[in-house]
């Protein structure tokens, strides 16, 4: 998780982490330094199946701060500090997860004390019919589904492209594969608003297809399968693929088809993660395209959807959808922490 | 593509390398095919199709929009540079930019330190440190459009709002956050950077992990005490990502659309109208029919002055990374 890595390669800011997710390749599960564990020095070399000696080895044996062991046992840094952190953790637990406690309570409170007395803990009782109400008489169950279509299928098609795309530029090699390259990093530097209306009016009328994609779920799913990042991302990755095996493999008779299949696609699990990480969350947070492709409010996701129902919504069923479309975001946020943290650490410096 | 396929005909004694398909002397179909071409081109073609009809394409057609005059109903016609005077000319814009100025320049200056403070304080924590990070993360998960959502009933105006019943505990407020021209913009960063600030925390952290021990060893054997090894050792390890960091952020804030468009729609009288709304507005929120031709016009002179940030961060993390 270096951010200085050592190769000038062109567009650095991909290689910085694709080296990072090739620290962890292929299949470990090295705890990142960062990662959500602040555990024991020297746990990351331990649970790497392959400890392999480092020229500087800076983060393992000594895993610390500014702060040194005898500065610790300084009374006045022990004090300081000490209270420095836990005014930190409240800190953080009413700012991050206040709001989060705040909109859970909202969300089965009967809307008169919402409007009323906000801040009051249940002074009219309990209103679970919130929830009920906004899963089924404001379908925020169909635009939940809808939201999960988009993530799906924004995935595979990223999926699809990145890996293809990057064996080709990597392992096949194809004489104008600089050309393509090229082509790809050039994207990285124009800023998704230029796309906004033009990308709008190919969706429209889309060449040789005849008819338009608006109001179909296409017209989220293709344009999320040309991200640069993914692309360069998977490349890098594959670069750094031992060339032996695939050697070996052609000996013994592999195409291409197979050594992508069963070779490459198997020993890139870790990559796969971060970009499908990436993919979903992207999905499940995008806005302003859905807003402008989706009109059909049938088909429309959560994040078009609430705000067009929260005027004529009643507070305290549209808090209770806010609460509903929270909740799985969280959830699995909460599962898959290390993942989560591990993809913001090395992926975030990158992503625009 | 495989090396195992059939020497080219051509007996020239060019070894088979492993890398394939470079400098061949005669390439006739039959050639191209055996060395792979066709399976070259089936796992490029999701790439170049998809690229090439919803980038490339795109790209190519926002310059030529920009100096057209579109409306989907008549033919294109050749305008010349009429729409960026068009635009120029609109008075909306000078505010619109003055807007998006004042938001990138607030978001630094309480978004920007805010993640740093935390993040080399996180550092020091002992046990649990996950908890914290998992803590400062949680908002980041949230979708923007529900926080924002949550925010804009958070900040409702009237004594009765959340943010106002709370601030009236010490006999603050009432304020009226999200309806005050001059109170918009600040309550916005804020918002904003509630949601974004735990994404930046988890890079430094990042970064924070990769300052070698003996930068601080040998600052504690020259006597430095803790401020002077933050200031003397931590910072400057942390430079290349804090630029990095910086950029990022002039870049994003510079888009800027979510949070005006869903918290005050541009209002109040216009205060929180960024270019991006703007360019919004001139192709799908314009009665007379999209104005496609000024809306090109604004999004690629917006992405000029970014393409200047966007060459100056990938320079930078190019140099740093070589150095």
């Amino acid at each position: 998780m270096t951010l200085s890595p050592t190769n000038g390669v062109p567009g650095g800011a991909p290689a910085v982490t694709a080296e990072a997710a090739a620290d962890g390749a292929p299949g470990t599960t090295a705890p990142g330094p960062s990662g959500a564990s602040g555990s024991s020095p020297g746990a990351s070399s331990a649970g790497s199946p392959r400890a392999r000696p480092r020229r500087a080895t800076p983060d393992l044996g000594a895993d610390r701060g500014a702060l040194s062991e005898s500065d610790w046992h300084r009374p006045s840094v022990r004090w300081g500090m000490g209270g420095t952190h836990v005014l930190l953790l409240v800190l953080l637990v009413v700012v991050g997860l206040g709001p989060m406690l705040l909109l859970a309570k909202f969300a089965v409170t009967p809307t008169q004390d919402i409007l009323r007395t906000p801040m009051a803990v249940f002074p009219n009782g309990i209103e679970w019919a919130n929830l009920e109400r906004a899963w089924n008489d404001v379908e925020i169950s169909r635009y939940f589904l809808n939201t999960i279509w988009l993530a799906l299928g924004s995935w595979a098609v990223q999926i699809v492209v990145a890996t293809t795309g990057g064996y080709a530029l990597s392992v096949l090699r194809p004489r104008f594969g600089r050309v393509v390259q090229a082509m790809v990093l050039s994207t990285m530097f124009v800023p998704a608003v230029v796309l906004l209306v033009p990308l709008y009016l190919t969706v429209l009328d889309p060449p040789l297809l005849g008819r338009s994609l608006i109001d179909s779920f296409w017209a989220v799913w293709l344009p999320a399968g040309a991200s640069a990042f993914n692309v360069l991302l998977v490349q890098r990755f594959f670069d750094n693929l031992p060339r032996e095996v695939f050697e070996a493999a052609r000996v013994d008779g592999a195409g291409p088809y197979r050594l992508f299949w069963s070779i490459v696609l198997p020993m890139s699990r870790p990559i796969l993660g971060v970009v499908s990480v990436f993919a979903v969350i992207a999905a499940w947070k995008d806005f302003l395209w859905p807003l402008l492709v989706l009109k059909d409010p049938a088909i429309q996701p959560l994040s078009v959807r609430l705000p067009s129902i929260e005027a004529s919504t009643d507070l305290g069923v549209f808090l209770a959808a806010l609460a509903i479309s929270t909740l799985i975001p969280v959830a699995v946020f909460l599962l898959f922490q290390r993942t989560f943290l591990r993809g913001a650490g090395l992926g975030g410096a990158v992503k625009g | 593509m495989s090396t195992t396929a059939a020497p080219p005909r051509s007996g020239d004694a060019v070894p088979a390398r492993p890398a394939v398909g470079r400098r061949r002397p005669r390439r006739s179909p039959a050639t191209w095919l055996r060395g792979g071409g066709l399976s070259n081109l089936i796992f490029l073609l999701p790439l170049l199709v998809v690229f090439g009809v919803f980038s490339w394409f795109p790209i190519v057609r926002a310059v030529i929009m920009s100096v057209q005059e579109t409306n989907l109903v008549t033919e294109p016609v050749f305008v010349g540079l009429d729409n960026f005077r068009q635009v120029l000319a609109d008075p909306l814009l000078w505010k619109a930019v003055r807007n998006t100025l004042y938001f990138a320049f607030l978001a630094l200056v309480i978004g920007y330190p805010v993640p740093l403070v935390a993040a080399v304080l996180m550092r020091e924590v002992r046990r649990a440190r996950g908890v914290y990070s998992a803590l400062a993360y949680l908002p980041v998960v949230v979708p923007p459009v529900v926080a924002v959502l949550l925010w804009k009933f958070f900040y409702k105006g009237s004594p009765t709002g959340v943010f106002n019943t709370i601030l009236g505990w010490p006999g603050l407020g009432p304020y009226p956050w999200l309806q005050d021209a001059s109170w918009a913009m600040p309550s916005l960063v804020l918002a904003a950077t509630w949601a974004g600030a735990g994404g930046t925390v988890i890079i430094y952290l990042a970064a924070l992990t990769s300052v070698p021990a003996e930068l601080y060893d040998a600052a504690e054997v020259d006597g430095a005490g803790l401020w002077r090894k933050v200031w003397h050792v931590t910072l400057p390890q942390l430079r290349g990502i804090l630029f990095i960091t910086l950029i990022l952020q002039i870049i994003g804030t510079a888009q800027v659309f979510l949070e005006p468009y869903l918290f005050t729609g541009g209002g109040p009288n216009n205060a929180t109208v960024t270019v991006l709304l703007l360019i919004y507005r001139y192709a799908f929120q314009n009665s007379l029919g999209g104005d496609y031709g000024a809306a090109t016009a604004l999004s690629l002179m917006l992405a000029l002055v970014l393409a200047i940030f966007s060459v100056l961060y990938f320079r930078l993390t190019r140099s740093w990374s070589t150095s």
